[in-house]
C-alpha cells in the first residue's frame, strides 16, 4: 500500500500517524510537505493534526489554500481514500471536501481527554472492523455544526462515521465533550471516500499508549 | 481603495464567546444588554479602477476564504 501524509507549519501528529501506518498497516508513509504540487499515486492520504498556520483565521483556513490540496482534492474525487484527523479534518472541511463547520466546544475551553466514540456507519473502507472505541481528543475547535437541512442530508446519505457515546455505546447529551450536533464526532464524504474525525485513533493505537483501540480504523483499510 | 469587511455569526449558529461576554457586561453593570454576537473585521487596501469591481472581487474573497459560509454572514463595504 502506497501512503502519504501531508506535513503543513504546525503539523504535530503527523509522526504519530506515520508510526501507526507503519506499524499497522505496513506501508512506510511518504511524507509530503504542503508546497510540493502532487501527489501522483496513492492509496491512502492522511491530513494529521496540529495547529497548521497557528489556526489564523479559522482552523484550518490556511492550510487549505497551500498548493498541496489541489492535488488531495483531485486524489479524493478520484476515489483514493482521505483521511482528516483533528486539525485534518478542520482542513478537509474548509477544502469543502467535507460538509458542515468545526466551530469553538461550548466551553469555550480547550480539552484534552479520553473519549469513547461508536461508528454509526461500519460499511466503509474506514470503519468496517470498528467499534466503540476510547481514544483521546485534544482541540478548542471541534464543536460540529451543520444546519437542519445539511444535517438531514448527511444521515440520509449514512455520512455521520462516529458520535460520542459513554461506555454502553449510549448518545446523550452526557457523553458530548464539545457541544457537537447530534454527538458528531466524524463524517464521510457522499462517496465514503474521504473521512474526517476529531479523535485521535494515532494517539491509541498501541499498548504503550494505555489503549489501542484506534487500531481498528486503520486495521479497516487493510481490508 | 479601502475594503472593509464586516463577518458575523449566522443567527443560528451559537456563539458562546458572546454569551460569555454578554455576562461580563452585566457584572460591570451594564444590566441593560440582552444580546452579544461576537464577529470579525477585516480591512484591506485593494487597487481597482470602480467600486463595482472592488466590492465584487471581495464578495469573491469573502466567498473563498474570508468567511466561512456554513457558519457565517459576512458585508462589504468600499471606500475611496
Amino acid at each position: 500500500m502506497k501512503t502519504h501524509v501531508i506535513v503543513f507549519p504546525g503539523s504535530n501528529c503527523d509522526r504519530d500517524v506515520a508510526v501507526a501506518i507503519q506499524n499497522i498497516i505496513g506501508s512506510s508513509p511518504e511524507m509530503v510537505w504542503h508546497k510540493d504540487s502532487t501527489i501522483k499515486q496513492s492509496d491512502l492520504i492522511v491530513v494529521p493534526g496540529g495547529f497548521s498556520y497557528g489556526d489564523y483565521l479559522r482552523c484550518g483556513a490556511m492550510a487549505s489554500t497551500s498548493p498541496i490540496m489541489k492535488s488531495v482534492i483531485e486524489n479524493a474525487n478520484k476515489g483514493v481514500p482521505v483521511m482528516g484527523i483533528c486539525n485534518g479534518f478542520q482542513i478537509l472541511i474548509e477544502s469543502g471536501l467535507l460538509q458542515g463547520a468545526l466551530i469553538r466546544n461550548s466551553s469555550l475551553s480547550f480539552i484534552c481527554r479520553d473519549i469513547i466514540i461508536k461508528p454509526t456507519n461500519t460499511k466503509t473502507i474506514f470503519t468496517n472492523k470498528s467499534k466503540i472505541s476510547k481514544m483521546p481528543i485534544a482541540h478548542n475547535e471541534g464543536n460540529y455544526f451543520a444546519n437542519s437541512n445539511q444535517i438531514k442530508e448527511i444521515e440520509d446519505n449514512d455520512q455521520i462515521a462516529f458520535q460520542y457515546c459513554d461506555e454502553n455505546g449510549d448518545i446523550n447529551a452526557h457523553s458530548n465533550p464539545n457541544g457537537s450536533i447530534n454527538n458528531i464526532a466524524g463524517v464521510f464524504n457522499k462517496s465514503k471516500n474521504v473521512l474526517g474525525m476529531m479523535p485521535h485513533p494515532e494517539r491509541a493505537a498501541e499498548s504503550i499508549h494505555g489503549c489501542d483501540d484506534g487500531r481498528n480504523i486503520f486495521e479497516s483499510l487493510l481490508s | 481603495m479601502l475594503a472593509k469587511i464586516h463577518i458575523t455569526l449566522k443567527k443560528d449558529v451559537l456563539d458562546p464567546q458572546g454569551s460569555v461576554i454578554a455576562n461580563s457586561l452585566k457584572s460591570l453593570g451594564f444590566d441593560n444588554v440582552n444580546d452579544v454576537r461576537q464577529g470579525k473585521f477585516i480591512e484591506l487596501k485593494i487597487n481597482s479602477n470602480s467600486k463595482k469591481e472592488a466590492e465584487k472581487q471581495c464578495n469573491d474573497m469573502c466567498e473563498k476564504l474570508l468567511a466561512n459560509l456554513v457558519i457565517e454572514d459576512y458585508s462589504v463595504e468600499i471606500e475611496n
